[in-house]
């Protein structure tokens, strides 16, 4: 019974999105009585979406967890011996269910925008809008992605879900990467009404959902990269793969959106500029969820292997994309043009800012589509890839120079800014980038200028987030968010820093009671054991840490075979001081007991994630003063002075 | 005004020079930094010169893994059709299999050994590298449903 629920709870969310669609536009006229039933209706409905998708994702999560074979989703990645946890989780960790989380998430801020917001043109035109992506989406399931199929017969016991996939951080990766992804459509959707309707405000009324997108985007982005650290095994927390590219894509566009929305907030400027990143943000995460899901690239993540889905999601994304660009060309040139500012002003800082930001994310762009445009290009004859030196030798060098401009936007004044006072405000900050530069010059060896120069940066940046919350001491919690977010940018820095410069690294075969040396530690193998995990098999690795001929701690890198599956996985083992990792992976069997262990020493590594979260913690900050004071103000009276 | 407007002029004189220093680099990089993908047929042909970096993909050649001292392991990996010995010093995937498909990135040396830096494996049973499929095609042992 729990497939025809499913299936008939999408089919009714169906009908209410178009319902939404229609009402949704039309209820953007004007002020007209029809217009105002039009915007209920429009509101109405978008609960009742929401209220439907919600129930089909329920079912299909009810069938996960009571191991319903006659579904056929649930058949192919599920398992009864699985625990509860990756029961439930495993309901996203197929193609089906991804798609049908996607819509959930699209639903929620469908439903967030109606009950926030209601009554005003604006929000109905985004609402209509909205209805016309769920629409589009819940086709795309129904058609080709159904996760209700029936199994006739039912089997006695299911595939199983992909070990790797089994594991707390990837677990919740897809939700937060999506609630990121899928937030970016709030953003669109009341760009693509703001060039309906014509109306200004929409900056003020999309920020909270832009903010909710970014810091999920910030935190499935940081969840990934932390997964591919400690589950892949090879000590690396970023490897410039296209399906990360198609993570990092949409989070530089969906920065320099929250910049940019603030400008044409605060100060009227760039108004056009704002909306056509407000469509390229979500643009992108369509691409990148294309990218991902069609198969064309080789990952854990491409589930589709079915070239109708691919052709479906093109098809969804050109017109997507191109509506809403062709919406833009034909509307942005009746809309109010930006507010002037002078060359130096806060405006100009999140101009850089923006073109920094966008600039990184062409590089990335080029080196991600390149080599598929080739493929296609060549009918598969010319297959390359690009490697992480090319984005070591153009993102990073625009991303430095970005960081290193930072904190002069929050010091700038709006308008007109004094490049010298404030270059006389932040001369501190200069003091503590020399110190981090002596420290580094004094502690770590081998001497690196990348090195020296990213902790000059990291002190810069932090030093400055330092006086901005002095400067600030007294005012709401809200006004610290930006110095939050930009001290999370240096720790951050110092972990790649860190982590990518001055690792050290050992490989080695030893037997039983032999030691091996990576950096400063000693470690004493002492042989593997068989544990039974609740649905794996484990050959776990004990390595006793030794100091001055002590043991200080066990550390127990494992490999795991997972019998319903007929996979093996390997379980790093991680030791952190909060300063640095000590990182062992299990290898090889190599016969009379020995093993082959690879190691690592990483300084600074779990700064990269901490930063992660301090650039949340900062965006949070932001989004729970917008929710305080979440009453309509009178926008600030700006004439645009042309 | 006057000033304004020139110090306005040099402004987006350096937006417009910084992109076009972005584009340079993106275009020349990109020229420097790609990998060829290469099945062992394709190397049979194309006569890629030792030292040059590319990847090679194809199946681990039934009995061909041989471990050497320390970490080193070599084996070979076929089309079907060539067969190209690898050398590698490092962990194996976990889903490193004889009769599998991987993909390896190095370089050759000029005794035609390949020297890999990075082996990947496929990911799970029902998954094979693309590349590694579309050699298989090329060389005319590809079976759908293999």
């Amino acid at each position: 019974m729990l497939g025809e629920l499913g299936q008939l709870a999408l089919c009714f969310a169906l009908a209410l999105s178009l319902v939404m669609a229609i009402s949704g536009l039309l209820g953007a006229g004007a002020d007209q009585p029809n217009a105002l039933v039009a915007r209920r209706i429009a509101s109405a409905s978008t609960l009742g979406m929401m209220v439907f998708v919600v129930l089909a994702f329920g079912t299909l999560v009810t069938a996960f967890v009571t191991s319903d074979f006659s579904i056929a989703d649930v058949a192919n990645n599920s398992h009864t011996l699985k625990p509860l946890i990756y029961k439930i989780t495993g309901v996203w960790g197929n193609h089906e269910g991804s798609m049908l989380l996607w819509v959930l998430v699209l639903s929620l801020y469908a439903g967030a925008v109606a009950g926030l917001q209601r009554g005003e043109r604006l929000t109905s035109a985004a609402l209509g809008v909205q209805g016309l992506l769920a629409a589009a989406f819940l086709l795309f399931i129904l058609f080709t992605s159904n996760p209700f199929l029936r199994l006739d017969p039912a089997p006695f016991e299911g595939a199983g879900l992909n070990p790797l996939l089994q594991d707390p951080g990837l677990a919740f990766h897809p939700p937060m990467l999506y609630a990121g992804y899928v937030g970016l459509s709030a953003s669109f959707s009341y760009a693509a009404a703001a060039l309906m309707v014509g109306e200004d405000g929409w900056a003020r009324a999309a920020r909270p959902f832009m903010l909710v997108a970014w810091i999920a985007l910030t935190g499935g982005i940081a969840l990934g990269s932390w997964w591919a650290y400690y589950e892949l095994g090879w000590g690396g927390f970023w490897f410039w793969d296209p399906v990360e590219n198609a993570s990092l894509m949409p989070w530089l566009i969906a920065t320099a959106l929250l910049h940019s929305a603030l400008a044409t907030e605060k100060s009227g400027a760039f108004r056009t500029w704002t909306l056509l990143l407000a469509i390229g943000g979500f643009s992108l995460s369509l691409i990148g969820t294309f990218l991902v899901r069609s198969g064309v690239l080789s990952s854990v993540h491409a589930f589709a292997s079915d070239p109708t889905r691919g052709f479906f999601i093109m098809m969804l994304i050109l017109c997507a994309i191109g509506g809403a660009l062709a919406l833009f060309a034909w509307r942005a040139p009746t809309l109010k043009g930006g507010a002037s500012f002078d060359t130096v002003s806060r405006e100009s800082a999140l101009l850089l800012n923006n073109v920094f930001l966008v600039g990184s994310c062409a590089a990335v762009f080029v080196g991600t589509l390149y080599p598929l445009a080739l493929d296609a290009l060549s009918h598969g004859q010319q297959k390359i890839s690009v490697g992480p030196p090319y984005y070591a030798l153009t993102f990073a060098p625009i991303f430095f120079a970005l960081l290193l401009l930072v904190p002069f936007g929050p010091e700038l004044g709006w308008r007109r800014g004094n490049l010298k006072a404030s270059a006389r405000a932040l001369a501190p900050a200069i003091g503590l980038a020399a110190v981090a530069v002596v420290a580094v010059l004094a502690i770590a060896s081998p001497r690196s200028l990348t090195g020296t120069l990213a902790f000059a940066v990291a002190g810069w940046l932090i030093g400055a987030a330092i006086l901005d919350f002095r400067k600030r001491k007294g005012a709401r919690a809200s006004a610290f968010a930006a110095a939050l977010a930009h001290a999370g940018l240096g720790v951050t820095l110092m972990g790649v820093a860190g982590t990518s410069l001055w690792r050290s690294e050992a490989l080695d075969v030893v037997g039983p009671g032999e030691t091996m040396h990576v950096g400063p530690y000693t470690l004493r193998f002492d042989g593997v054991t068989q544990v039974q995990g609740p649905n794996f098999q484990a050959t776990q690795a004990q390595l006793a840490l030794m100091e001055k001929g002590r043991v200080v701690t066990l550390l127990r890198p494992e490999k795991r075979v997972y019998p319903a599956e007929g996979q093996e996985t390997a379980d790093t083992a991680i030791r952190t001081t909060g300063l640095r990792d000590l990182y062992l992976a299990l290898g090889d069997d190599r016969g009379n007991g020995r093993w082959t262990i690879r190691a690592y020493v990483s300084p600074l590594a779990p700064f990269i994630w901490l930063g992660a979260l301090v650039m949340a913690m900062g965006g949070a900050l932001s989004l729970w003063g917008r929710l305080r004071v979440r009453l309509p103000t009178p926008e600030p009276a700006v004439q645009p002075a042309e | 005004m006057n000033m304004k407007k020139r110090r306005r002029l040099y402004f987006a004189a350096a937006l417009v020079a910084a992109g076009g220093v972005l584009a340079t680099a993106i275009v020349y990089e990109l020229g420097n930094n790609v990998l060829y993908f290469y099945s062992p047929s394709d190397l049979a042909t194309k006569h890629v010169g030792p030292g040059v970096a590319f990847r090679i993909g194809g199946l681990v050649e039934k009995a061909s893994v041989h471990h050497g001292a320390g970490a080193d392991v070599r084996f070979t990996v076929t089309d079907g059709a060539r067969v190209v010995p690898i050398e590698f010093n490092g962990v194996l995937p976990a889903l490193f299999r004889e009769g599998q498909g991987v993909v390896a990135t190095g370089a050759l040396r000029p005794d035609g050994t390949f020297d890999a830096s990075e082996v990947l494996a496929k990911h799970d049973e029902k998954y094979m590298p693309p590349e590694v499929v579309a050699a298989l095609k090329r060389s005319g042992r590809w079976k759908e449903g293999e």
